[in-house]
């Protein structure tokens, strides 16, 4: 990466550059008629002995008290920026310097990340568990660049985050080489098909409500990364006098509610229907929506399928059909969806062969309701909206905001008929539920000795080392690891799972648990992350943000040495092609070297134990690491597994 | 890279594995093999007549690995919901597991006898069958 901090030059090259880039600033302080390009022959060298002992000049001003960047610290410090996670980048130099000096380095505190898909990362797993955007700082063109698929990933998972990017946009006062490979004309086209709202303010009153109105757009539902564009020069020359500088005032926007009637006939819908079902995806942005779900599903005792974008609903509850969901999808006569990003998959199945092909999973006549405020923010060129879906209701709207609406509207359509009829409906899936876990017991105990160790032995070690704490699961659980954990865990509070990456990005993972495990610290909370190796060699570098911070993270690898997902698909190829089926491996495993997690953890500080291939000696390493964790820091387990 | 992998997994989101998986693991008494495979192309080869003779399950372990069938299924063939289903101990009858490995109806890539012999695939059945069963729920005090 070409950073001017990090770029190979000689000493003769750097004293050449500084010097210019001195002249540069020095003649934008005086008026434009007054330059004489020509005339920096007749006058010292900036550098030499004469330049440096004679005296000062009575109107070249080298130092100023109060940057323009101490303003924009202002502006983070009020609405609330616990962290800014960043790597550094001399265009938003002067931002760093009034964040850890001018603002004390806390309220935001600067993260020192190695790479700015890790800054985004930690940012996107952090809001997941606080509720609210982190900071990010970015430099121009280059680290934005490095950010943009973290950036993706947090914009398909409508996820608030503050971020920030350098930019020298007057080409007059640019230091000549480095600073003009890293400004742009237009620093957040980049980004724009995939972040909310981005803005160039020009003067510091237009950033302080550029800064402030970014903010409540990432935060009005449907969330959503926004960018600012920080001028260099702007954060580096000084507050004017008499400025009248004033930080505007932040209300946020209340989330947009369903419409009253559309509410009114979706409950009518749900409160006549025989077979309803639930699918919920995106839905529970805060703990209320885990509780308004659970008080809808059994007002109606109707079946929940959840599809994990969130954590929405109890694994354990009654009604917590999610193993059994296209089979409810098949037999339901009213679908509610809420905040499903991928509603057409949901109700078709697809089948890839040579000749793909897809057939329509609901019965004839059945209703579909859908309550998103996904409807309410749609780009063009990035595809992640899914298949176009014919739905009866489209609200839309923020499903959670809307949910007490329609709890209330249920309530008053329920008749003690219905009840009784829903009374039984739930008895059944109740017993439904029973069974399943039954089932997912059962199932774990195939290659329950397996060497490499099985997926689901490995979560069970795992719950039996967090059950009894309070804990987050900050990893995906799908499908990198059967989705083991919901199935055999108890979830019950909404901390306890965040989803996954949005955009389907590798190298979130990582980045993201540790955001999260950030966020939790101050909860007392436990998190661990069933980390997939491929996942954490994108950006391996998040484990030395992990001990240089203390960010209590327990890391248990779920190491199968390859690209998985990959290994799948060449295979699929190979095999459709009816050629050179044990070449799979090839580009997708991540074999010869084998990589030592352990040692790769323990290089950067963080606690590393493994490679472990019996099953037997996992419990023992989870309990030494979780004791660690306990303790303030990051540790990390490398388990050699199964594939899935 | 970074571009193509996105695709990829897009294609396998985790949504559309939940109900395009469930609805194969509902078939899933069918769905046998989802990545059964032999060594390499072989255009030449002629299937082995479709007899059900015993095979050597010892070589069925072998090409079980080598050809990519755990890749899906586990090393064990103990299956996932999110990527193909448990294959034994007690496997499905011989013609029946060579019938849907040749022609799936799922999302089973189809494993022809130009890659996969008849015989290959009875060692494979063979190797299915020698797996033992795994020990009852209530004996693993972590699944308890």
């Amino acid at each position: 990466m070409g950073k001017s901090g990090k770029q190979a030059v000689n000493r003769r090259d750097f004293l050449k550059g500084s010097a210019a880039g001195v002249a540069a600033i020095a003649a934008s302080a005086v008026p434009a008629a007054a330059q004489k390009p020509a005339a920096h022959a007749a006058t010292a060298p900036p550098m030499s002995k004469s330049a440096e002992t004679g005296d000062p000049s009575d109107v070249e001003v080298l130092t100023t008290d109060h940057p323009g960047a101490d303003f924009m610290v202002d502006i983070l410090k009020s609405l609330g920026i616990e962290y800014v996670a960043a790597n550094p980048g001399s265009s938003y130099r002067g931002l760093h310097e009034s964040v850890i000096n001018y603002g004390g380095n806390k309220n935001p505190e600067f993260l020192t990340c190695c790479h700015e898909e890790s800054a985004v990362g930690m940012a996107h797993g952090y809001a997941k568990i606080e509720g609210k955007p982190m900071g990010v700082f970015l430099h121009g063109t280059v680290g934005l660049q490095h950010a943009a698929m973290a950036i993706y990933n947090a914009f398909c998972d409508r996820v608030p985050i503050y971020m920030t990017v350098g930019n020298m946009s007057d080409a007059t006062l640019r230091r000549p080489g480095v600073e003009w490979d890293h400004s742009v004309q237009d620093a957040a086209l980049l980004v724009r098909d995939f972040v909310k709202w981005d803005d160039v303010p020009i003067s510091l009153p237009h950033y302080g409500e550029s800064g402030v109105r970014a903010y409540k757009i990432a935060m009005t539902s449907p969330m959503a990364p926004v960018l600012l564009v920080s001028d260099s020069e702007l954060q580096e020359k000084a507050i004017e006098e008499n400025a009248g500088l004033r930080v505007p005032k932040l209300t946020l926007a209340t989330p947009a509610q369903g419409d009253s009637g559309a509410v009114a006939e979706t409950a009518r819908l749900l409160v006549a229907a025989e077979h309803p079902l639930i699918l919920a995806d995106r839905l529970a942005r805060t703990p209320a929506g885990l509780t308004h779900l659970i008080e809808l599903a059994e007002l109606l005792q109707a079946p929940v399928v959840d599809q994990g974008g969130r954590m929405n609903f109890p694994t354990r509850h009654p009604l917590n059909q999610s193993i059994r969901g296209p089979a409810l999808v098949g037999s339901a006569d009213v679908i509610l969806g809420l905040e499903v990003t991928d509603l057409w998959g949901t109700l078709n199945s697809f089948r890839e062969q040579l000749h793909r092909s897809s057939e329509l999973l609901t019965k004839p006549g059945a209703k579909v309701i859908s309550i998103a405020a996904w409807d309410l923010l749609s780009k063009s060129n990035y595809q992640d909206f899914q298949r176009y879906t014919e739905v009866d209701i489209a609200m839309a709207a923020d499903a959670e905001a809307t949910l007490p609406a329609l709890i209330e509207a249920v309530q008053r359509l329920i008749t003690p008929e219905r009840k009784r009829i829903f009374d039984e409906r739930g008895s059944g899936f109740a017993a439904a539920r029973i069974k399943a876990l039954d089932q997912a017991r059962t199932e774990a105990t195939y290659a329950w000795d397996a060497s490499p160790i099985s997926v689901a032995r490995l979560c069970a070690e795992l719950w039996a080392k967090i059950q009894d704490k309070d804990w987050t699961l900050a990893s995906e659980t799908t499908p990198w690891v059967s989705n083991w954990p919901m199935r055999l865990w108890d979830f019950d509070k909404h901390h306890q799972s965040i989803g996954g990456a949005g955009g389907h990005g590798i190298g979130y993972g990582a980045p993201a648990s540790l955001g999260a495990a950030l966020a939790n610290k101050k909860h007392g909370r436990l998190t661990v992350s069933i980390q997939c190796d491929g996942d954490l060699m994108y950006a391996p570098g998040i484990l030395w943000t992990s001990a240089h911070h203390k960010i209590p993270l327990l890391s248990i690898m779920h190491n199968n040495r390859g690209y998985h997902q990959e290994l799948m698909h060449i295979q699929r190829m190979a095999n459709r092609h009816n050629r050179g089926i044990t070449r799979a491996n090839i580009g997708t495993t991540i074999l010869g070297p084998d990589i030592d997690y352990a040692k790769l953890a323990q290089s950067m500080g963080v606690h590393g134990e493994g490679p472990i291939t019996d099953p037997n000696e996992l419990g023992p390493a989870i309990q030494r690491a979780v004791e660690i964790v306990q303790s303030g820091e990051p540790a990390l387990v490398d388990v050699v597994t199964q594939p899935r | 890279m970074r571009s193509e992998k996105m695709r990829t997994i897009s294609e396998n989101s985790p949504r559309r594995q939940q109900s395009r998986h469930a609805v194969l693991y509902a078939m899933a008494i069918f769905v046998v093999a989802l990545l059964m495979a032999g060594s390499q192309a072989r255009p030449q080869a002629k299937p082995a007549p479709a007899e059900d003779a015993k095979g050597n399950a010892e070589n069925g372990k072998r090409v079980f690995t080598s050809s990519g069938c755990y890749e899906c299924h586990g090393r064990e063939a103990q299956g996932s919901r999110y990527s193909g289903p448990r294959l034994g101990p007690d496997p499905i009858s011989l013609p029946a597991f060579r019938a849907y490995i040749r022609a799936p109806k799922g999302q089973m890539p189809p494993y022809t006898g130009k890659v996969l012999t008849d015989a290959e695939l009875a060692d494979i059945h063979a190797f299915l069958e020698s797996l033992p069963a795994p020990p009852a729920a209530k004996t693993i005090p972590l699944l308890n």
